[in-house]
């Protein structure tokens, strides 16, 4: 297999995946779903340290600690953001009271 | 070369991102599924400093710690009727870093660079600036910083379609003579395409446009990581890109609209928000006092908030409300609709944070047979929810789409800031019930005005 047909290859099955793991997801998860996906995506930090570690102009590493900074701030605060979301969704997801048994 | 070992851990963190969405996708399993994104990003982008002679260490770390300090102060102090603007926000800065990591990799790039490299190059440049920009805006929007409606003026298509042709032209010039300039030249284009993107969608639907810039940004990711040689970016990217589109379709098959329609409706002149025309029809309109007597000798009222309620932020005013009409010996539940508040469990999140009970929050599917025993429905700030002709019109956009059977009340008050039809642009049939009241104004000041009649009953 050639590399491109690897990369390829790694792509579609991700695709796939991708679908697949949230297909059945609920509505009331949909927020958080997104907000979590959305930080996921800030693992494009790992880019930006390669490539700015590695780079020899001083334009380019203030081009490239800036990526840092932003793509910090997408990773970090989308998984602090989404735990608060999931943290009110748990706090309600207690037995219902009498009230209701009492319907 | 990567070495061995380092590949298996990114192909271990890859996996963690697959669990991470498989988590986040069910109830119980969503704060861990969070808590396994976390742990894999955070191993993933050790990595390099492990394996690489990296230069600029300090900076790069001070740097992390800056964005990182940024990301949790914004997410901790966020108020969680803005949470949706805030994620808009992240979204974006991870595109931009995505567009700023590539346009430093056509650096290193010459004639000699695989077509295929220098394309995915061009791509995460130009996307990464839409889904920046376009985020942007939504932002702008949800936080109200410029109007909500839809932003539309003469020659936006053409000027739109331009921009497209514009960034398919560098895009080839950038793959056959890459050069930084011309890169950068692609990057701006890119950031009008986002801007001219977003600007014709109603506020109502900013959400789905949110989603759908996140799955951009997942997939410039992607091509990054391609780019990169780099397994793990390729694979969140690509997740990330693939379930969020997919996530997109959902919440818009949700709500009852489709993307595209979400994204040109307003352009067509069609059914976006504010793009319909107040109806001349007779309604019957009445004071605060007279809601207030209806709610207070009911005996079972039902509230059905909507995203009106939120964009108000008079979800405390109606737990006011709703906690003296209990006083009173009224029975009193929410009526919760999937979509309410235009992004999927918003309306929980929101209503929980104004301290209102859990057990008051009742789902459709319960609360639907509970209205023919209703005596006062009070409507706040929603309208296609409550469509009857999701029901019976089968040439509605909105049919189809479940909705709350108010309708089946003995009476109906809306809160309502004017007889402008809903997000789906459609007349509601209710509005003209002899059995519906309509309140106007806005909800915040409305509601107040109701709480002060039902303290003066």
């Amino acid at each position: 297999m050639s590399e491109p047909v690897a990369w390829l290859t790694i792509f579609v099955l991700s695709v796939a995946v991708g679908i697949e793991v949230i297909a059945k997801v609920s509505s009331t998860l949909h927020t958080p779903l997104m907000s979590g996906a959305n930080a996921i995506h800030g693992v494009i930090l790992l880019g930006a340290v390669i490539v700015t570690g590695t780079t020899e102009s001083t334009l380019a590493l203030v081009v490239g600690l800036v990526a840092i900074v932003l793509a910090a701030v997408n990773m970090a605060g989308g998984f602090v953001v989404t735990d608060r979301m999931l943290r009110m969704f748990g706090r309600r997801r207690r037995p219902r009271s009498e009230q209701e048994a009492g319907r | 070369m990567t070495p061995t070992w380092a590949q298996l851990v990114y192909l271990a963190c890859a996996v963690g991102f697959i669990l991470a969405l498989k988590g986040l996708a069910g109830p119980r399993t969503a704060r861990a599924g969070n808590l396994i994104g976390a742990g894999a990003a955070v191993v993933a982008v050790a990595m390099p400093f492990l394996y690489l002679d990296l230069d600029h260490v300090p900076l790069i770390l001070a740097a992390i710690a800056v964005g990182s300090l940024v990301g949790v102060l914004g997410a901790q102090r966020v108020q969680m009727t803005q949470m949706p603007q805030m994620v808009a926000l992240f979204n974006g800065v991870g595109g931009g870093a995505a567009a700023l990591v590539a346009l430093m990799e056509l650096e290193h790039m010459g004639a000699a660079t695989p077509g295929f490299d220098l394309a995915a190059t061009g791509f995460t440049v130009a996307v990464g600036a839409v889904s920046f920009a376009g985020s942007a805006i939504t932002f702008a929007k949800l936080q109200e910083l410029m109007t909500s409606r839809p932003v539309v003026f003469p020659g936006l298509p053409v000027l739109f379609g331009l921009a497209l042709v514009a960034a398919v032209v560098l895009a080839v010039l950038v793959v056959r003579d890459p050069s930084v300039p011309l890169g950068v030249a692609l990057a701006l284009v890119g950031l009008l395409l986002g801007v001219l993107l977003v600007l014709p969608v109603g506020g109502a639907d900013v959400p789905i446009v949110i989603s759908l810039l996140n799955a951009f940004t997942g997939l410039t990711v992607a091509a990054g990581g391609y780019v990169l040689g780099n397994v793990v970016l390729l694979v969140a990217g690509t997740l990330v890109g693939a379930s969020g589109t997919f996530l997109t379709l959902l919440m818009a098959r949700a709500m009852g609209r489709s993307v595209t329609s979400i994204l040109f409706g307003a352009l067509r002149g069609g059914s976006t928000l504010g793009a319909g025309v107040a109806s001349d029809r007779p309604v019957r309109s009445g004071g605060p006092e007279d809601v207030a007597i209806a709610l207070g000798y009911a005996e079972r009222v039902i509230v059905v908030p909507g995203y009106g309620l939120a964009v108000a932020q008079a979800q405390h005013t109606l737990r006011e409300i709703v906690d003296l009409l209990a006083e009173r010996g009224v029975r009193v539940d929410y009526a919760i609709h999937p979509v309410a508040g235009r992004m999927p469990g918003h309306m929980n999140v929101l209503l929980a944070e104004a301290q209102v009970p859990y057990e008051q929050l009742v789902e459709m599917g319960d609360i639907n047979p509970e209205f023919r025993h209703t005596d006062v429905v009070l409507v706040v700030g929603a309208n296609d929810v409550v469509n009857p002709a999701a029901r019976t019109t089968p040439s509605a956009p909105i049919y189809g789409m479940p909705i709350l059977d108010v309708d089946q009340a003995r009476q109906v008050v809306f809160l309502k800031r004017s007889m402008r039809p809903g997000f789906a642009g459609i007349d509601n049939e209710l509005l003209f019930d002899p059995r519906t009241t309509l309140l106007f104004g806005d909800a915040k000041e409305s509601l107040a005005k109701l709480l002060a009649a039902l303290k003066a009953l």
